[in-house]
């Protein structure tokens, strides 16, 4: 039984699970890297590039949430940056209360936030599980440039929400003085913090694999590669695309939360429709529709973001010119350039 | 008296001034091959898009097995047993033949939303999707991506994707389309052999194979069926001699 | 709320919406005709203001900067579709959307680069300076009238150029059917850089007249680039026309909404806690609009059908 290259890319159920082909080296490697860097630089006493690790980590996270839904589900979500903010407005919020002391949102019988890293998770992937589905379920009745329009509508929505509601900062944003609590863990130690968002970004990459290689993900695929064939094979697209676009927003909305906490800050510039662009750019620099793309895309980016910042500060320049050429020239992103033929067709 | 498998009654829609589907009434009873023949722009994609669900009707109706088809979603009619093969393959084309045909599997056996175990060596979806493929023929191409087929390769696929679902018809759109003769003989001798099992309602340009495959003819022009009966009927008809056998059908 | 101020909202909101137009129209041609979706429209605007001003600054004659804004504009615009964007026209709209926003930060980080952060001058031209009394005892500022009236007659001029001339032909057949009017033999080429031109100047010529009314910085094209995208697909993308009756709609609504609502809220909310509201929901108001008619209209009002 033959097993092209082809089909690996572009099969996620095919990947294979002992033996590692070349796409399974590079994600094992940039995993390694990540982990040998931080421990590295926390060794050497550079918390900061502790933390610039820990920064790539969660970028990815969020680009896995919208790998899910645009490289593997084929919707093309320009909204992203909705959830991100959401799952980080969690995380500011309820550190605001628990220090205030106040029910959360001013509304009684609500708890006076949290500082527990684990309530402020769940409760940042319920809601943003909630927002999912009703921007879903709005938006999946179009298609095209219609639904790249909406979804962005719906993001910048909520942007100006946030922007004019003062009690959380508006357009100031909202600090978050000491980072969230897990069980005894030092969550301010930069190694346990990378360690902590380490561990969730390996937790929804192999929920995804797991996800992408079942029934559910088989039927994801197809909706994106033929609708028609699904639908004539007797599967309604729709909820499939919902329940997928669901949990990408859920996955995203854990990253902004980790976001908010490794910044000790959430504001508006995490709602903004160029947040947006940015987590859609990390999954293309890594390679669409790759599980691992977006850790590649996130390494790469967070990497150029820190040394042509250093540079100039007009580093964003250069970062138009490098994701210019990528899109031109290298239409598979880091993986397809180094793991072989493009899935993204 | 056999109850129809596939009854259409009344089909009616109209584009605009265009009468396109004319009260059309046709049904395919078990164990046979129904063909709907005529001229190019009779209204037989409309009507195919009618049956299969794309196109909602003015008015008539559409039933499966005694089971309403109206305003039922392609997949809903799919689930109902309403196989159906398209003009122009319309498969996952990066994905393997087998992939293709498993998706129907999975579709027969109920929820798609299983989140847990891979679909890959599940044999349970692995191994009707085989026997389909051997009943096709197909068996050494079951890895193979869809890209890489042949054109009468991609029919078949086609019909083994709709095979799969253990449909109670099956709707194949001019699946002769494209084939050389040989594809077109093994076609037709597959044909001969699944109409026992389950009927088909064929769409065909191809006067050779219909004659020979037709139980029961139905022809289609300007949007209405003027005409009905086996091959000899229809071959003497002075009606569809005039409107469509006259012209050169090679 | 007075008749007067009534009055003079409204046409402030015309106004708005005869730039968003300018910006829309362009942006449904290219998309109408190419099928492809630029997001550094807000880069030609943006050009078209930067040069407008400092030519004035040069020069000292508004109209003379305002005539350089918009070829400037249109310039850009064609070497931009030659170098990069018509390598695009066969890719899907993801790398589009990409390849677009990398092309914003190149101009807006560029820009930056060159004229530095802090905004140019440019002012109203003396001849268009000064009111004009108007029905309902409005005094309205005339620069802003003659706005509306130039985009009265780049409406006409569009639909004069789209129904009656030869190249207004050949979009509209584009429109419908890309590939034919290439088999047919028309030079899609130069035509996709025209239309593409086209489009880069009437965004520099709005954001050459608005950067009289408001600064010229970089990143001022952004958020006009939204509500244009938010009017094209209420209206209908493709569609001039839904260009048109979008842009209009979306300048009132927005307009009159943020004056409105806040006192909408007064009635029943105290005034700080009204105002607040009445300002969030008005900025949130044109996106309502928009997800409200692709719910019932998924295609926008006007759709194209292709």
């Amino acid at each position: 039984m033959t097993q092209s290259h082809s089909l690996t890319a572009t099969d996620p159920a095919r990947s294979a699970r002992f033996r590692l082909d070349r796409e399974g080296w590079i994600s094992l490697s940039l995993l390694l890297i990540l982990v040998v860097g931080a421990s590295a630089a926390y060794l050497a006493g550079e918390s900061f590039f502790v933390n610039l690790a820990t920064r790539m980590v969660i970028i990815a996270l969020a680009g896995v949430g919208l790998n899910l839904a645009l490289g593997f589900g084929g919707m093309v979500s320009f909204g992203h940056a909705a959830y991100f903010g959401l799952g980080g407005y969690v995380a500011g919020i309820g550190a605001f209360h628990a220090f205030d002391m106040t029910p959360a949102l001013g509304i009684p019988f609500l708890p006076n936030g949290s500082d527990q890293l684990i309530p402020l998770w769940l409760t940042a992937i319920a809601l943003c599980g909630l927002l999912a589905y009703g921007i879903g379920r709005l938006s999946l009745g179009t298609s095209g440039v219609y639904f790249i329009m909406i979804t962005l509508a719906f993001a910048q929505m909520i942007y100006y929400f946030a922007i004019s509601w003062p009690t959380y900062g508006g357009e100031d944003g909202l600090p978050i003085y000491i980072r969230n609590q897990l069980w005894g863990l030092n969550t301010n130690n930069s190694l346990v913090f990378f360690f902590l968002c380490f561990g969730l970004l390996m937790l929804a990459l192999s929920f995804c694999h797991r996800l992408l290689g079942s029934r559910f993900g088989a039927a994801l695929t197809m909706a994106r590669l033929n609708p028609v064939r699904l639908a004539t094979s007797g599967v309604e697209p729709r909820p499939i695309k919902l329940v997928a676009f669901v949990i990408s927003g859920m996955i995203t909305g854990l990253a902004g939360a980790l976001f908010a906490d490794l910044n000790g800050f959430v504001g508006t510039s995490m709602l903004d429709w160029h947040r947006s662009g940015e987590i859609m750019v990390i999954v293309i620099l890594g390679g669409v529709g790759r599980l691992y793309g977006p850790v590649a895309g996130a390494m790469l980016f967070v990497a150029m973001e820190f040394w042509l910042g250093g540079l100039t500060e007009y580093w964003q320049f250069f970062l138009g010119l490098v994701l210019l050429a990528v899109v031109l020239f290298a239409r598979g992103g880091v993986f397809g350039l180094l793991a072989g033929r493009s899935r993204h067709e | 008296m056999n109850e129809a498998v596939l009854s259409i009654q009344n089909l009616n829609k109209r584009f605009g001034a265009l009468h396109a589907t004319k009260e059309v009434s046709i049904n395919v009873m078990p164990g046979e091959i129904h063909a709907l023949i005529g001229p190019n722009g009779a209204g037989k994609s409309t009507l195919i898009a009618q049956i299969a669900g794309t196109l909602p009707p003015d008015s008539g109706s559409l039933w499966l097995d005694g089971q309403s088809l109206d305003s039922l979603s392609v997949a809903a009619r799919a689930r109902l047993g309403l196989g159906r093969s398209f003009q122009v393959s319309s498969l996952a084309e990066s994905l393997s033949v087998r992939r293709n045909v498993m998706m129907a599997v999975q579709a027969l056996q109920g929820s798609s939303f299983r989140f847990w175990k891979p679909v890959n060596n599940d044999a349970s979806l692995r191994e009707p999707a085989d026997a389909v493929l051997a009943q096709m023929a197909l068996t050494d191409r079951a890895d193979t991506p869809v890209a890489e087929l042949s054109h009468g390769e991609r029919r078949q696929v086609e019909v083994a994707c709709a095979l799969a679902l253990k449909p109670k018809v099956l709707l194949l759109d001019e699946p002769m389309a494209g084939l050389g003769p040989e594809g077109t003989a093994k076609l037709t001798t597959l044909l001969e052999t699944l109409k026992h099992q389950v009927p088909i309602l064929l769409i065909e340009h191809d006067m050779d194979a219909v004659f020979r495959l037709a139980d029961r003819i139905s022809v289609l022009v300007a949007g209405e069926v003027i005409a009905h009966g086996n091959s000899d009927t229809i071959r003497n008809d002075p009606n569809v001699r005039e409107a469509y056998l006259g012209d050169d059908h090679a | 709320m007075t008749l007067s101020l009534l009055f003079e909202q409204l046409l402030n909101g015309l106004q708005l919406g005869t730039m968003l137009f300018l910006m829309a129209s362009g942006l449904t041609l290219v998309f109408g005709v190419m099928g492809l979706i630029n997001l550094a429209h807000g880069s030609f605007y943006m050009t078209g203001a930067f040069v407008t001003a400092w030519v004035t600054g040069t020069t000292g004659n508004f109209w003379v900067g305002l005539l350089a804004g918009m070829l400037a504009a249109a310039a850009v615009g064609a070497v931009v579709e030659f170098a990069v964007i018509r390598r695009l026209y066969h890719r899907d709209h993801l790398d589009q959307v990409l390849a677009t926003f990398a092309l914003i930060l190149i101009f807006s980080e560029g820009t930056r680069w060159l004229y530095g952060s802090s905004p140019l001058w440019l002012n109203v031209p003396d001849s268009l300076a000064g009111s004009v009394m108007l029905p309902f005892g409005v005094e309205y500022p005339l620069y802003r009238l003659a706005i509306i009236g130039m985009g009265v007659l780049i409406a006409m001029g569009l639909y004069l150029l789209i129904s009656r001339t030869r190249l207004g032909m050949r979009i509209r057949a584009g429109e419908n059917d890309r590939e034919m009017i290439g088999a047919l033999g028309v030079d899609i080429s130069t035509l996709y850089t025209l239309v593409f031109a086209l489009g880069a100047g009437l965004a520099g010529l709005a954001g050459a007249t608005i950067g009289a009314l408001q600064s010229v910085q970089v990143g001022m094209g952004e958020p006009v680039l939204i509500l244009a995208f938010v009017v094209i697909v209420i209206g209908g993308i493709g569609s001039i026309k839904g260009a048109l009756v979008g842009a209009l709609l979306v300048g009132v609504v927005d307009t009159l909404g943020r004056v409105l609502l806040p006192d909408l809220f007064k009635l029943f909310m105290e005034a700080s806690a009204a105002s607040g509201v009445g300002a969030a929901i008005a900025s949130m108001l044109i996106y309502i609009l928009m997800a409200i008619i692709l719910i019932f209209k998924p295609n926008g009002l006007f759709a194209v059908k292709h």
